[in-house]
């Protein structure tokens, strides 16, 4: 690995104890500049604690978190976002009564300090409308700007999900399996849409299914028991016998739904 | 909106009604509905439009009571600045309640509260030589310019103004891009703070407004009565004000106005039929909504509303599913 450019998102032995039990126990990651890089474990392995941990939804009982080379460790959630780290979440996170087009603009007027101004009215976000838009136009969700998260089927949930946290404009994008509960079709479109709309963005996805990894990321990096296992590409991994023991061998009773999901 | 279209006209009847008011109720009635009106308004902003429990909010009202009262006397400033002086003491105090306070939440939060207000109660209970200690804080002159507010009737429409300006600020900051990053918060905080927004600070401007308004609430009725009262900082006035806008119904605005004249009119008609059990029966009151009607009594009405405009208009929103592009099903 050359030592020039620093990495977009880069942790050092981050642990994170809960009550004594510790989720996450020593993780050194590395994301480079403009990678697909996912997580990927089985159940409880430490991946959402991870996650939690690097967007600041937690803070690390020890170890460092870094940003393009910039110390983010303990910083709260939403100085990580401004920080260029924006998350996804998994379904049920929007807003039920703002429309898809109001969700875009609340998120790209975080920025500005908008969000402040008590003593204007609401239509000042109007101001974002244009670009609300066009980021609804690049995960296809052009014509729906006016409905309301809550009636949008799921997909499209996800897909305006994907236009909040690119609203953020982040410098990596973390993405919360961006394909679960989908079914076979969804995940494909999803996998597509991931591709198009990164334009050379770093992302960091929690992923369960297996194919979405293969077509996806540049490199897997598979955790256990808060552990880091192995990490390489993926070809390299999933032949890898403690891979195939640890999340493949033993998903002989849950494999078939990993890969259903 | 149904509310936003239909939003002229009960402006118009709201309006009307605020005027007529001392007409058809004792007019310091009438005074102590205008109060607890916005006093109830200002704790919606958090309740309903926040996510926010409050359950000390009688620190702000109480406090801005006891400075307005003080401004009054030692001053003789006109009563509107006396009252805006109380505003902004309440808002001070709301700066540290409501920094420590929205480290909790739920429930956490309402005890946080609630103790700053009993720690309030309490200083203003010690301190006698300024506050009057258990006997209140006696002789708040109705000050403005040399004109004679001793009639109650007059009073009114001089403070009318006061409460109306303040309900029309709740009305702004509700409808603002502040007002809009609160509904998401009450929502999903977590979110919000996904999306860069300092979730605390926000609340804690929540407060200190909320705060702001409670206090001008607070000020007034201590000009229109004459008095500030140790009842002023109880925590019974903190649930009193909890009851009418849960009554009302929370996040309408109207609703907590509602509820507040419910309940003072209520309290006035035991108060005169000389039954001394009031708390017995408002707390019977928020414990019959709570059961049966959590909405409160707008909330149930728009609720009603909104489900037979849904059921009459089977697909409200036609540009939800265009047909390039078909419905993702979930897999579950």
């Amino acid at each position: 690995m050359s030592p020039s450019p620093p990495a977009a998102l880069q942790t050092f032995g981050l642990c994170k104890d809960f009550r004594g039990f510790r989720a996450v126990d020593g993780v050194d990651l590395t994301v480079a500049e403009g990678s697909v890089h996912a997580l990927v474990g089985p159940n409880g392995a430490g991946k959402t604690t991870l996650f939690n941990l690097l967007t600041g939804f937690l803070r690390p009982t020890a170890g460092r978190i870094e940003v393009a080379g910039s110390d983010i460790t303990g910083l709260p959630p939403d100085r990580v976002a401004r920080r260029g780290v924006a998350r996804s979440f998994q379904i049920t996170s929007l807003f039920d009564q703002l429309s898809a087009r109001e969700h875009v603009e609340l998120a790209l007027a975080s920025g500005g300090g908008l969000g402040w101004r008590f003593w204007r009215s609401d239509r000042l976000l109007g101001r974002h409308r244009a670009g609300a838009l066009d980021l609804l136009d690049r995960v296809g969700l052009a014509g729906v700007e006016a409905a309301l998260a809550g009636t949008l089927p799921y997909g499209r949930k996800r897909a305006l999900e994907l236009a909040i946290a690119l609203a953020l404009d982040p410098r990596v994008l973390l993405l919360d399996e961006p394909t679960a509960g989908m079914g076979a079709e969804d995940v494909e479109r999803t996998v597509e849409l991931v591709r198009q709309v990164r334009g050379g963005r770093t992302v960091v996805l929690v992923e369960h299914n297996m194919s979405v990894v293969a077509d996806l990321a540049d490199r897997v990096t598979v955790l256990q028991a808060g552990t880091v296992l192995v990490e390489g590409p993926y070809a390299e991994v999933r032949q890898d016998p403690r891979v195939v023991e640890a999340y493949l061998g033993s998903a002989t009773t849950g494999g078939a739904t990993d890969a259903a999901r | 909106m149904l509310s936003r279209r239909l939003g002229p006209l009960w402006l118009g009847l709201g309006l009307l009604a605020a005027l007529a008011l001392p007409w058809l109720v004792y007019p310091p009635v009438a005074l102590d509905i205008a109060c607890w009106a916005l006093f109830a308004v200002a704790l919606d902003l958090l309740l309903g439009f926040t996510g926010l429990l409050s359950f000390g909010h009688a620190a702000f009202w109480g406090s801005s009571a006891y400075a307005t009262g003080l401004v009054a006397i030692h001053t003789g400033l006109p009563f509107p600045l006396a009252v805006l002086a109380g505003a902004v003491v309440a808002m001070a105090l709301a700066v540290p309640i409501g920094w420590l306070s929205v480290r909790r939440t739920g429930i956490y939060f309402a005890m946080v509260t609630l103790a700053f207000a009993q720690t309030i109660y309490f200083v203003v209970n010690q301190w006698g030589s300024v506050t009057g200690g258990e006997n209140g804080l006696q002789g708040v002159p109705r000050e403005l310019g040399g004109v004679d507010l001793s009639d109650p009737f007059v009073f009114y429409y001089w403070a009318l103004p006061i409460v109306l300006l303040g309900i029309a600020a709740a009305w702004r900051i509700v409808r603002s891009p502040f007002g809009r990053v609160l509904v998401a918060i009450r929502d999903n905080p977590a979110r919000v703070r996904a999306l860069g927004y300092p979730v605390e600070r926000y609340e804690v401007l929540a407060i200190v407004l909320s705060a702001g308004l409670a206090g001008l609430a607070g000020g007034l009725f201590a000009v229109g009565h004459g008095f500030a009262s140790l009842q002023e900082v109880y925590w019974t006035t903190s649930g009193k004000v909890v009851i009418m806008t849960v009554l009302g119904g929370i996040g309408t605005l109207w609703g907590p106005i509602l509820g507040a004249i419910l309940l003072v009119l209520l309290e006035d008609q035991l108060a005169t039929a000389g039954f001394d059990g009031i708390n017995l029966v408002t707390g019977l009151v928020f414990v019959l909504v709570v059961l049966l009607f959590r909405r409160g009594i707008l909330g149930t009405v728009r609720h009603l509303l909104l489900r037979r405009r849904d059921r009459r208009v089977p697909d409200p929103e036609p540009g939800v599913e265009p047909a390039s592009a078909p419905a993702v099903e979930p897999a579950r």
